[in-house]
C-alpha cells in the first residue's frame, strides 16, 4: 500500500515537472480554464437573476450542488488521467508492457498520470462551494460537514469510476469512445443542478443506472434538511447514499479485470 | 526438472475480414466476417535452467505468440505450460516477477524521462531492495558503458543505446528467465557485438535462461547451442545448430587461396561455386570425400597459399528450410 | 462525370468508417440538448412575469444551437499549427494574400462538411419529437439560411485568426483560448443571449459572436423581423472584414517572425 503511494508520488512528480516545463504556457492554460469555468458560474448567476428560483430551489442551494459537482469532477479528472488516455496504450500494444510487470494493471494505469491543469476547475468549484456555504440558510454543524465530505468523496469515486469504464471499453473496441463523454461531462452538467428539476425518467437514470444522484442530490437534501421530493427517502438513506460512489468504483474495477481477461485471450 | 515445460500448446485467433470498396464498407456496417488463424498448432518443448535457446522461424510462424504465452501475457486455447512450477497466465503477477522481456522494436522505458528515472520507477514497481538495485545498476552501467546515458531522455537515444538501456532495465530485478525478442534488429555492428556479449555473459555467469527470438543468424551462431524452429504454428526442428544444418544439407565449403590466380581449378568430387582472383570457393559432400582427402588432392595439383573449411551460411540453410517446409 | 462519382463514393466509404464517432457525437449532443431543455423548463416553471423569450422559443433556440454547434470557431487544424510551430510555413514565402486565401478555404471546407452532417440528423429528430419549432415563416427560413451562411464565414475568419496566433507561442495560445471561451458564452451556445441581464445586452450586441448563432436563430424564430436582415448582415460583414484584415496583418507579422528567427 505504501509502495503504491510512493509509486504514485513518483509518477505525479514527473508529470507535474513535465507539465510545468513550459510554465508560461501552463499558467496561460490554467487561466483559460479559470475564465471558462468562471463564465459558467456567471451564467448561473444570470439565470437566477432573471428567474429567481428553479422549482423551489434558490441560488445558495444550487451553488452547493455546483461546487460539489465541480470539485469532485476536477479531482477525478486530474487523477484519473491515466484511464482517460488509456485507449492509446491498447492501440499501440504497449499494454503488454504493463502485463509484464508484477503489479495490478489497474494500479499501474491509475498512477501513471496526473493532470495539474484541472486545478482551475477545482479552484472555481471550491470558490462556488464556499460562497454557497456562506449564503445558504443552514446552521452549520459538524454533522453537516461530514455529509458534505462524504458527498465529495462519493462523487469523486463515481466520476473516477466513469473514467475507468470508458477506458475498459477500449479492450473491446478500437473506436473512439466519445459516447462516454455523455456520462462524464454530461454527468457534471447534470449534477450541478438539483436532480429534482429534471424529468422523471432522467432522475431515475441518474439514481439507478449511473447513481450520480446518490452522491450529490441525496446528501445535499439531507444536509439542507429538505424533503426528498423524488423518492421520499428517509434521512439516514440520504446521508448514507454516497457509499454508492465507492461501490460503483469497485464495480468499474471488477469490469476492468474482465476486460483484461478478454484482452489476454484475444491477443493484441 | 525442466524449468520451462510446454505441452500440446494450441492458440487460434479470430481475425476480422474487411471487404474492400464501397459495398464492402456498407456490408461491414451490418455483418462482420471472421477468419480463424491457427497461430499455434500443438507446440511441445522443454527447457532446463541456464539454457540459451534460439527461437527462429519465418514471420507469422508463431514465435511471438509462444513468447507471449510463456510470459503469461496471453491465454492459450489448450495445452499445458509450466514455468518454474507455475502456470504463467494463471498466476501472472507471481510468474512475471521472475522473468524479463525485451522487445527489439519497443521500449519499456518512459519516453520523456531520463534513463535513470525510468530505472527508479522500475525499482518501485518491482519493489527492488536498495542494495540490490544499486549493485545491479552499477554492474550494468559498467558492462554496458551506460554512464553517459543515464541522464539522457530515452527519446534522444540511438537505437543501439536504447537497447543497452532496455537490457540493463530488465536485469534490475534479477530475472531467472529472459525473453529477448529481436534484440539486435536494426543495430549497427558494434552494438550487435556488445549486446551479444552481454547476453552470453548473463547466461554463462548467472545461469539465466535465455529464449532468443531472432532473424539474425550471427546471433544464433554466436550464442545458441540449441535452436527451435517454428513454422506455421508447429515445431519444425528442435536441436543443435549442427543438426539444423544437416537437416538441410551435409555439404561443406572449402575456400582456397591459390598462389597463382590464373589457374582453373576442378575436381571430380567438388563443385566450383565461384572464383575471385586468387580465392576459390568449393562445395563438397564430406560423405563422398573426406576433408583431408580433398585438401590433399587439391594441394597436390596446385600450390596453395591458404585454405578454410566452412559450413554453408546459415541464411542459406534457413532459406532452404523454409522453402522446403512450404513444399 | 465518372471520376466525380468515384471520388464521391470513395469519400462516402471513408466517412462511413467514422460511423461510430458520428453516432457518438450525435448522441452526446442529444443528451446535452435534453439537459438544457429540462433546465429551462424548470426555470420557466417556477417563474412568472414577462421574459424576453417564451419557453417554446428557448427550446427551439437550444435545439438550433445543438444542430449548428459546429459553426463555432473551435477547430484548430493540427497540420497548420504544426506547420507554424516547426517553421515549415516559412517556405510559404509567397505573398501572404495567397497563403491566407488557401488557409481560409481550407478552414471553410473543414467547417461546412461536418456541420451539415451533424445538423441534418438533429433537425430530423428535433422537429417532430423534441420541440424544435419549424421556422416562423418561409421568409424567416431564408433569412436564417443567409445569416447562417454569413455566420459560417465569420466563424472561419475568426478561426483562421486563432490559428495564426500560434505564431506567438505562449501569448498566442492564451489569446486563442480566451477567444474560444468568449465565443462560447457570447454566441448563445450556453444561454440564449436575450436571457442575459438587460444591462449586458449592449455589450453583447457589440461583440461579433452574436452573429454566429444568436442572430440567425432569432431570425428563424421570428423574434427578429426579416426586414432587419440587411442591417444584421452589415454587422456580420463588418466583423468578417475586421477579422480577415486582422488575419492578414497577423500573418504578415508572423511570417516575418519566422524568417527572422530562421524557422
Amino acid at each position: 500500500m505504501i509502495n503504491a503511494i510512493k509509486l504514485w508520488g513518483r509518477y505525479a512528480r514527473q508529470a507535474v515537472r513535465s507539465q510545468l516545463q513550459y510554465r508560461a504556457s501552463f499558467i496561460m492554460r490554467v487561466f483559460g480554464q479559470l475564465v471558462l469555468h468562471a463564465l459558467e458560474a456567471v451564467v448561473i448567476l444570470a439565470l437566477f437573476d432573471r428567474f429567481g428560483s428553479i422549482r423551489g430551489w434558490h441560488l445558495p442551494e444550487v451553488l452547493l450542488f455546483y461546487g460539489i459537482a465541480h470539485i469532485s469532477f476536477a479531482v477525478a479528472e486530474g487523477t484519473a488521467r491515466g484511464f482517460d488516455i488509456f485507449s492509446r496504450l491498447v492501440k499501440s500494444g504497449d499494454f503488454d508492457i504493463l502485463l509484464l510487470r508484477p503489479r495490478s494493471t489497474a494500479l499501474q494505469v491509475a498512477v501513471s498520470d496526473f493532470q495539474l491543469l484541472r486545478i482551475g476547475r477545482l479552484a472555481q468549484g471550491a470558490a462556488v462551494l464556499a460562497w454557497g456555504m456562506l449564503t445558504v440558510n443552514v446552521a452549520w454543524h459538524w454533522t453537516h460537514l461530514l455529509i458534505l465530505l462524504s458527498a465529495l468523496t462519493g462523487a469523486t469515486c463515481m466520476f473516477y469510476a466513469l473514467f475507468v469504464f470508458q477506458a475498459t471499453a477500449s479492450f473491446w473496441t478500437v473506436e473512439s469512445l466519445e459516447v462516454m463523454n455523455m456520462f462524464t461531462y454530461g454527468g457534471v452538467q447534470t449534477t450541478q443542478y438539483p436532480l429534482e428539476i429534471y424529468q422523471k425518467w432522467f432522475q431515475r437514470f441518474f439514481i439507478f443506472v449511473i447513481p450520480l444522484g446518490c452522491v450529490t442530490y441525496l446528501p445535499v437534501v439531507a444536509l439542507l434538511g429538505r424533503e426528498d421530493a423524488i423518492f421520499h427517502s428517509p434521512v439516514w438513506l440520504q446521508s448514507a447514499a454516497p457509499v454508492m460512489g465507492v461501490l460503483f468504483l469497485l464495480a468499474s474495477l471488477y469490469l476492468w479485470e474482465f476486460g483484461v481477461r478478454h484482452y489476454r485471450s484475444t491477443g493484441s | 526438472m525442466p524449468q520451462i515445460m510446454v505441452e500440446k500448446l494450441i492458440k487460434t485467433f479470430q481475425v476480422a475480414e474487411r471487404s474492400t470498396g464501397f459495398m464492402g464498407a456498407v456490408k461491414g456496417l451490418v455483418h462482420r466476417k471472421y477468419r480463424t488463424v491457427n497461430a499455434l498448432d500443438g507446440i511441445d518443448f522443454s527447457l532446463d535452467q541456464g539454457e540459451l535457446v534460439g527461437l527462429i522461424g519465418p514471420n507469422g510462424a508463431g514465435k511471438s505468440t509462444t513468447v507471449k504465452i510463456l510470459s503469461g501475457i496471453m491465454v492459450p486455447d489448450s495445452g499445458r505450460v509450466e514455468v518454474m512450477g507455475r502456470i504463467p497466465w494463471k498466476e501472472r503477477i507471481e510468474s512475471v516477477r521472475h522473468i524479463g522481456v525485451v522487445f527489439g522494436q519497443r521500449t519499456q522505458l518512459w519516453w520523456d524521462l531520463p534513463v535513470i528515472e525510468s530505472y527508479q520507477l522500475l525499482k518501485d514497481i518491482y519493489r527492488i531492495p536498495d542494495r540490490q538495485y544499486k549493485n545491479h545498476l552499477d554492474r550494468s552501467v559498467e558492462l554496458l558503458d551506460l554512464k553517459s546515458l543515464l541522464d539522457v531522455p530515452v527519446r534522444q537515444l540511438s537505437l543501439g543505446q536504447r537497447m543497452k538501456c532496455d537490457l540493463a532495465a530488465v536485469l534490475l530485478h534479477s530475472p531467472k528467465i529472459l525473453y529477448l525478442d529481436e534484440p539486435t534488429i536494426g543495430l549497427d555492428a558494434v552494438s550487435k557485438l556488445a549486446i551479444r556479449d552481454i547476453i552470453g555473459r548473463i547466461n554463462r555467469e548467472q545461469g539465466v535462461t535465455v529464449v532468443l527470438t531472432t532473424h539474425d543468424m550471427d546471433d544464433i551462431e554466436t550464442l545458441c547451442r540449441r535452436v527451435i524452429v517454428i513454422n506455421q504454428g508447429k515445431i519444425f526442428m528442435d536441436g543443435t545448430l549442427q543438426q539444423l544444418r544437416s537437416l538441410v544439407t551435409t555439404e561443406r565449403r572449402l575456400i582456397i587461396d591459390l598462389e597463382d590466380s590464373a589457374v582453373s581449378l576442378s575436381d571430380p568430387d567438388a563443385e566450383l561455386i565461384k572464383q575471385e582472383g586468387h580465392r576459390v570457393w568449393l562445395r563438397f559432400d564430406p560423405a563422398k570425400i573426406t576433408v583431408p582427402e580433398l585438401i590433399e588432392r587439391i594441394a597436390k595439383a596446385h600450390p596453395v597459399r591458404d585454405l578454410f573449411v566452412e559450413n554453408p551460411p546459415i541464411e542459406e540453410i534457413i532459406a532452404r528450410l523454409y522453402g522446403g517446409a512450404e513444399q | 462525370m465518372k471520376p466525380y462519382w468515384a471520388i464521391f463514393k470513395t469519400r462516402c466509404a471513408v466517412m462511413l468508417q467514422y460511423r461510430t464517432a458520428a453516432v457518438a457525437g450525435f448522441c452526446t449532443q442529444l443528451f446535452w440538448g435534453l439537459i438544457l431543455v429540462m433546465l429551462y423548463q424548470a426555470l420557466y416553471h417556477s417563474s412568472s412575469g414577462p421574459k424576453p423569450m417564451t419557453l417554446p422559443q428557448v427550446i427551439s433556440y437550444i435545439w438550433l444551437g445543438q444542430a449548428m454547434l459546429l459553426v463555432l470557431p473551435w477547430s484548430n487544424d493540427r497540420d497548420v499549427i504544426q506547420m507554424i510551430r516547426d517553421g515549415g510555413v516559412g517556405y510559404e514565402l509567397i505573398r501572404p494574400v495567397r497563403l491566407y486565401g488557401m488557409w481560409y478555404s481550407r478552414f471553410l471546407a473543414t467547417k461546412v462538411v461536418p456541420m451539415t452532417m451533424r445538423s441534418i440528423p438533429i433537425f430530423l429528430i428535433a422537429i417532430p419529437f423534441l420541440g424544435l419549432q419549424p421556422p416562423a415563416s418561409a421568409a424567416a427560413a431564408i433569412a436564417f439560411a443567409i445569416a447562417m451562411l454569413f455566420g459560417i464565414m465569420l466563424s472561419t475568419s475568426i478561426v483562421v485568426c486563432m490559428n495564426i496566433l500560434f505564431f506567438w507561442t505562449v501569448s498566442g495560445e492564451g489569446l486563442s483560448q480566451l477567444l474560444m471561451v468568449f465565443t462560447f458564452l457570447f454566441s448563445g451556445t450556453y444561454i440564449p443571449l436575450p436571457l442575459l441581464p438587460d444591462w449586458s445586452q449592449p455589450l453583447v450586441d457589440f461583440l461579433p459572436f452574436r452573429g454566429l448563432m444568436d442572430i440567425p436563430f432569432r431570425l428563424y424564430l421570428g423574434q427578429l423581423p426579416v426586414r432587419e436582415l440587411p442591417r444584421l448582415m452589415q454587422g456580420q460583414c463588418l466583423w468578417i472584414i475586421f477579422f480577415v484584415l486582422a488575419g492578414h496583418l497577423l500573418l504578415r507579422r508572423g511570417l516575418k517572425l519566422v524568417v527572422i528567427q530562421g524557422g
